[in-house]
């Protein structure tokens, strides 16, 4: 029987100061990167194209496939950049990546720069995660002074620079377009597409964009080769990825798993939902991903798997509420999050999540009627597909699958006369209040 | 603001020499100069406690922007402020996650002990040695440690409303309080000079990673989990015919697969934290 966790990306996370150099390179870090140094660049993307690896960030592109769109014919210089901008709600991956072991991105940030042919890569992080850029920085200097970055990196007469660069607090910019705008040092702002930025991106040059867990597998790929990787995961959906469990279960935390493993076997693994409660529903990727039932349970977690079931794999951030979670406090909370987050350039996603609050926060009190669920999702018909970029079709989606799978849920509240759910019954300390309460 | 608020703030009136040079000097690091404005702007943070419109016209005359250009990126982005924040910057979860696991509870307290709403700052009381502000704050990529909330960007996990009065009673105290999975707390306008890109000597401070981050692993190391061994997997073999056949047997080779696939998604992909699809169109 295969192993049901496969540790790759956090296997160093529990090594004695594991973010060092000296940490990593102890363990076998690097060994990749002068593996990598002595194949020909393009033998490197065939590699990471062979592997089957698809973007970790959410969407899934074929990284090494993306890397070909590369035109090497054009002047200008070849820029790498890692959005390391981790700010989907439910998504907590890349950040205890980057605490943890830096150098696995950092290595596969020198690789995949040696790939594309591309002599300066930026890390892109956002600054609200004080920490990690100071790990990031720590690590990018110990790279130099070993010589893993700088001028003809170990002889190969490959050079590379690394700018660690700390974002200022906006979602949007975890949209490509938007983070090369922001990299520009404007207002994080998506962009029309054509041009992709493979051939116009970062200073109207070609650029990559790829996120943090695809470069941090970069390494592993190398090293254990396509068919080691590939030999994970199913069919489509090659390799491992970490899985991260949070909300109602009794160990939330990062799992790394193949591609293709079940929510059942992971709050099997976790503990089971908070005792005494049932799984109510989730998200398989973040809140921008439609909302899954415990009638889910069994979907293999794969691309094409969350797909057929109705909504998208994402970024793996399965949030987990149980039945003491009113569904329309937490879309609606959701909702709020994506009118704010909205950066204004277009106006069904600037407007059209103004009135998703308005229409749901009513709801939400007890007012208005039936009648405004079809009002809800007329107005999510109007902001689906409709803008530059896909913020506003991920605002939809916890709507649009909420009214789908509890639409009684936003009856009981006009029946009701506001909302029918105790909050204090879904904080993490209502077990330990009840208990005290029982001993008291 | 008069004259004695700002020195309260301890904000200077006059941008130094020294913070020029280094305005320059983070211009300088990328290719091209406006790259730097960002990591401009949360230096002029740190060097006079919020966004200061001599600050604004500093960037502007280094980047040779408009003072207007400057102002729409820095009011674009929630971490610049245009009022000063407290020594220590309070952020409460209340995304949907946290909100649902504690955090709106958490913020309610807070506001409640602190005497004040969203994103202001709480008046000193006698004998504080700190000041700090409070503001609710979106997913901060710890959702497995909910209710989290962040102290100048430092995770502080698993708070309860008890824990959190306690936080900032010790912050305003001036006692040495240390992140969750971090260093011990530095000030907010120490913060924003590492967030410029010039590092302190913090780094090695803390764990690796916390309690939730390492359950996954756990289990594995308990159960004699690992990812397979090169020798389980099929042979690495060079010829490209080979490519691609790996355990589950794939039948064609996988650059076709992965072409098709490109061509199979869908144009209008949802938001995801790197929707890199939009180039399912090329």
């Amino acid at each position: 029987m295969s192993p049901t966790l496969t540790p790759v990306l956090t296997d160093n996370w529990d090594a004695d100061r594991s973010w060092t150099l000296a940490s990593y390179e102890s363990r076998g870090g690097y060994r990749a990167l002068r593996k990598a140094l002595g194949m020909a660049p393009d033998a490197v993307v065939e590699e990471v194209k062979e592997s089957g690896l698809r973007g970790r960030g959410g969407a899934g592109f074929p990284t090494g496939m993306k890397w070909s769109f590369i035109p090497q014919d054009n002047p200008n210089p070849k820029y790498l950049v890692v959005n390391a901008d981790e700010s989907e709600p439910g998504t907590c991956k890349d950040v205890p990546l980057m605490m943890a072991s830096p150098h696995t991105l950092l290595e596969g940030v020198i690789i995949s720069a040696y790939a594309i042919r591309a002599h300066t890569a930026f890390i892109y992080v956002r600054g609200e995660v004080l920490h990690v850029v100071r790990r990031l920085q720590r690590a990018v200097q110990e790279a130099y002074r070993a010589g893993h970055l700088g001028t003809d990196i170990h002889g190969s007469g490959h050079d590379l620079d690394v700018i660690v660069h700390a974002g200022a607090g906006a979602y949007i910019c975890g949209e490509e377009t938007a983070l090369l705008d922001s990299l520009e040092g404007r207002r994080g702002q998506p962009r029309l597409r054509p041009p992709f930025p493979a051939v116009a991106g970062l200073y109207a040059s070609p650029t990559v964009i790829n996120n943090v867990e695809s470069i941090a597998s970069v390494p592993s790929i190398i090293e254990h080769g396509h068919g080691w990787f590939s030999s994970m995961g199913t069919e489509k959906s090659k390799g491992y990825g970490i899985f991260s469990l949070s909300g109602h279960v009794v160990r939330p935390g990062q799992y790394e798993a193949p591609l293709g493993i079940t929510l059942r076997e992971l709050i099997d693994l976790a503990g089971g939902v908070r005792e005494g409660h049932e799984l109510k529903f989730w998200t398989p990727g973040g809140s921008s991903t439609p909302l899954l039932t415990a009638e889910h349970l069994d979907v293999p977690l794969d691309f094409e798997g969350v797909g057929e079931a109705g909504s998208m794999l994402g970024t793996r951030a399965l949030q987990i509420f149980d039945d003491t979670t009113c569904v329309v406090r937490a879309v609606l909370r959701w909702t709020e999050f994506y009118k704010h987050e909205s950066c204004g350039k277009c106006t069904p996603c600037r407007e059209g999540t103004w009135w998703l609050v308005q229409t749901l926060a009513a709801l939400e009190k007890g007012q208005g009627s039936e009648a405004d669920l079809e009002l809800l999702l007329d107005q999510c018909d109007n902001i689906l597909g409709r803008s530059f970029c896909a913020l506003a079709d991920g605002a939809v989606s916890p709507i649009t699958s909420s009214i789908q799978f509890f639409r009684d849920e936003y009856l009981a509240h006009l029946t009701h006369g506001g909302c029918p759910f105790d909050p204090a019954a879904a904080t993490a300390f209502a077990t330990q209040r009840r208990a005290a309460g029982a001993t008291a | 603001m008069s004259a004695a608020e700002l020195e309260r703030n301890g904000e200077t009136t006059v941008l130094d020499e020294a913070t020029y040079a280094e305005l320059r000097e983070i211009a300088g690091r990328y290719p091209q100069p406006r790259s730097g404005l960002l990591p401009m702007l949360h230096l002029v943070q740190s060097a006079q406690g919020r966004i200061t419109p001599e600050g604004i016209e500093a960037c502007a005359r280094i980047l040779d922007l408009s003072a207007a250009e400057v102002s729409g990126v820095a009011t674009f982005y929630t971490m610049y402020k245009r009022r000063p924040v407290g020594d220590y910057h309070v952020g409460v979860c209340t995304n949907t996650l946290c909100a649902v696991m504690g955090g709106d509870a958490i913020l309610d307290r807070l506001k409640e002990h602190l005497g004040v709403g969203n994103d202001e700052t709480a008046e000193p009381r006698e004998g504080d040695a700190r000041t700090v502000s409070l503001e609710h704050v979106e997913c901060n990529a710890a959702c497995d440690y909910a209710p989290v909330m962040m102290v100048n960007w430092e995770f502080m996990d698993n708070m309860t409303p008890e824990s959190a009065v306690q936080l900032v009673d010790d912050l305003r105290a001036g006692r040495e309080v240390h992140s969750t999975r971090g260093p011990r707390l530095c000030t907010w306008r120490e913060a924003e000079r590492v967030l410029a890109g010039f590092p302190d000597e913090l780094a090695d401070e803390g764990p690796a990673a916390g309690p939730a981050s390492l359950v996954g692993l756990q289990i594995a190391r308990e159960r004699g989990w690992t990812a397979p061994s090169e020798e389980q997997t099929p042979d690495e073999a060079p010829a490209a015919e080979e490519a691609g056949s790996g355990a589950k047997g794939a039948p064609e080779a996988e650059h076709t697969e992965d072409e098709r696939e490109a061509e199979d998604m869908p144009a209008d992909k949802r938001h995801v934290d790197s929707p890199d699809a939009e180039e399912d169109a090329q």
